[in-house]
């Protein structure tokens, strides 16, 4: 085979995955704005003839979307921002302070990421009724402030700070805190945004937790919201994906923007398993 | 310049680290005890929070249950379907984005675009996609002159359907992490088997599969793991139930039907509790494998 031929091949093949990853989004999306009618034909039609962009209102209207909405937003803003301080004092406290216990707390922080969070689900559950937090918006957020895999990743990064900067810091009057805040944080940027997204990702798209522990209507976030309006949408695909369209859309751009910092995030995880 | 520790410099670590101890204390580290504790509680009173008799009535009683058969059952063949699969792909698409210059972080874009979208959002989408009678999975198998297969109805194709979207959505994520490993391989191991006339088959065999060893490895212990737990695609694809006679019912699934429907917290402790030890037996038995057959 010449090399010509080959490279054909290969691209081809890399088209037809492509398409095959897209198409269920074009579905979606084509299905979105379509009319009840043209959804249930066959063969399916791509691209309707009158599209209706008003699914998307109708869908939003049909529940209260924009209430489960503002709820993501804040469930994921609150937890992210948590978890970045409880993040970044801790990495640093581990990097670059010397204290009684720090292997063997390190050890054990690192040995609970073996725990399947699905086993926890049902002491925090009970943990939270005693407290009477159940159906609050602290239940969506406060157990979600630390993650020891977000530590243990900044932690390297902070390590990779020499020394000396530290010292220099400390010579020169600066307190731990404020380096912590002028120097690490801005040289640990990139590893912060990348846990950063990750995380934003994470808390957007989680599903089980807020399911357990909300059954107010008021309380409920995206996912959640979705998942109970398919009962009342019944057979309104067009509105479903609509709907769905909604949900997905906004980690979509995300990703779109900021694919650089994920893809390093993953990678690092990846690189240190 | 290397500092001991004395208690003043401690106190002040534990300072940095209080906020993530106190939420790791009582959402991570109190729950695991807790959780194992509360599977041997086979009498409790949840609301005052009473235990009145501990035993292993809990494990007897899942292990007797017909329904943990039928979890256990499908989230093990849901895990082989998904991960050997989704491995070879992802392996197979890392390689082609390696050997093309043009359009390569591209094409790596639309791969990994799935493993961002809502797991509830995108099997609401599969779900509309596996319509018996409307759903483009039939509509494409109509072009092989496949009959229309009921998806969703029928027990014998719900893991099926589940295991294909799930290959779908996780593709991206191992496609990332094989790059990253064929990005450490060292040029010149190629070019000296270039040079000693080794194909391209012996050079993938014998540079390419040994010097990936880790990352498959990585790969396949991440597969495992996230994919013996489960649930949302399951809950959002068949509309809160766990498939057409319990025919896609997982571990995880049974362990929120035990917990958030039935109220018993024991036996929905006892199934995490298996889960966790299913999870703990098979990374073990890979770090086993690993340090025999992985090569660096």
């Amino acid at each position: 085979m010449s090399e010509k031929v080959q490279k054909t091949v290969l691209y081809a093949l890399l088209i037809l995955g492509a398409i095959t990853m897209l198409i269920p989004f074009v579905w979606m999306l084509s299905t979105s704005i379509k009319s009840a009618g043209e959804t249930m034909q066959m063969p399916p039609i791509w691209i309707p003839e009158d599209p209706k962009f008003e699914n998307y209102i109708e869908a939003w209207n049909a529940a209260p979307f924009g209430r489960y909405f503002l709820n993501s937003v804040l469930v994921t803003v609150l937890s992210t921002a948590g978890e970045l301080i409880t993040t970044i004092l801790a990495a640093f406290a581990f990097a670059k302070m010397e204290f009684y216990g720090k292997n063997i707390l390190f050890t054990i922080l690192i040995a609970t990421m073996m725990v399947p969070g699905e086993l926890l689900i049902i002491p925090n559950f009970v943990t939270l009724s005693r407290f009477s937090l159940i159906n609050t918006y602290a239940a969506l957020i406060v157990p979600w402030l630390a993650s020891i895999f977000s530590v243990f990743a900044l932690r390297q990064t902070f390590q990779g700070v020499p020394n000396e900067l530290y010292y220099a810091a400390k010579v020169d009057g600066s307190s731990d805190f404020r380096f912590l805040w002028s120097i690490m944080v801005p040289l640990g940027k990139s590893s912060i945004v990348a846990i950063a997204i990750l995380k934003i990702i994470g808390s957007w798209n989680s599903f089980m937790w807020p399911l357990i522990v909300t059954n107010d209507t008021k309380l409920r976030t995206l996912p959640v919201g979705l998942q109970a309006f398919t009962t009342e949408a019944g057979t309104r695909f067009e509105l479903l994906m609509a709907a769905s369209t909604i949900v997905i859309i906004p980690m979509v751009i995300i990703y779109i923007f900021l694919q650089k910092q994920i893809i390093a995030g993953i990678s690092k995880s990846g690189l240190k398993g | 310049m290397i500092q001991k520790p004395t208690w003043k410099s401690s106190l002040k670590a534990y300072m940095y680290l209080a906020p993530m101890l106190i939420v790791m204390l009582t959402f991570n580290i109190y729950p695991i005890f807790k959780s194992l504790a509360m599977s041997f509680y086979t009498d409790y009173n949840f609301f005052q929070d009473i235990v009145n008799e501990y035993g292993i009535g809990n494990f007897v009683d899942i292990f007797q249950d017909p329904n943990f058969h039928i979890a256990l059952k499908n989230t093990f063949i849901f895990v082989l379907g998904v991960v050997p699969v989704s491995i070879a792909l992802s392996l197979l698409i890392a390689l082609m984005l390696n050997n093309i210059k043009v359009l390569s972080s591209f094409f790596r874009t639309i791969y990994f675009l799935p493993f961002v979208t809502s797991t509830v959002a995108i099997s609401l989408v599969w779900n509309w996609i596996y319509h018996t009678r409307f759903g483009l999975m039939n509509y494409f198998l109509g072009w092989f002159g496949i009959d229309p297969v009921n998806w969703l109805t029928d027990p014998k194709y719900a893991l099926l359907g589940l295991i294909i979207m799930s290959i779908w959505k996780g593709l991206g994520f191992n496609i990332i992490l094989f790059l990253v490993g064929l990005n450490n391989i060292d040029e010149s191991y190629y070019s000296a088997a270039k040079i000693d006339g080794a194909n391209p088959w012996k050079r993938f065999l014998n540079i390419t599969i040994p010097l990936l060893s880790p990352t498959t490895f990585l790969v396949t212990v991440t597969g495992f793991i996230n994919n013996f737990k489960v649930f949302d695609e399951v809950y959002a694809m068949f509309q809160g139930r766990p498939g057409p006679g319990n025919s896609a019912l997982t571990v995880v699934y049974y362990l929120y039907e035990k917990f958030y429907t039935e109220y018993n917290y024991g036996e929905a402790a006892a199934a995490g509790v298996v889960l966790f030890v299913i999870i703990l037996l098979v990374t073990v038995l890979q770090l086993a494998y690993n340090r025999k057959f992985v090569h660096y």
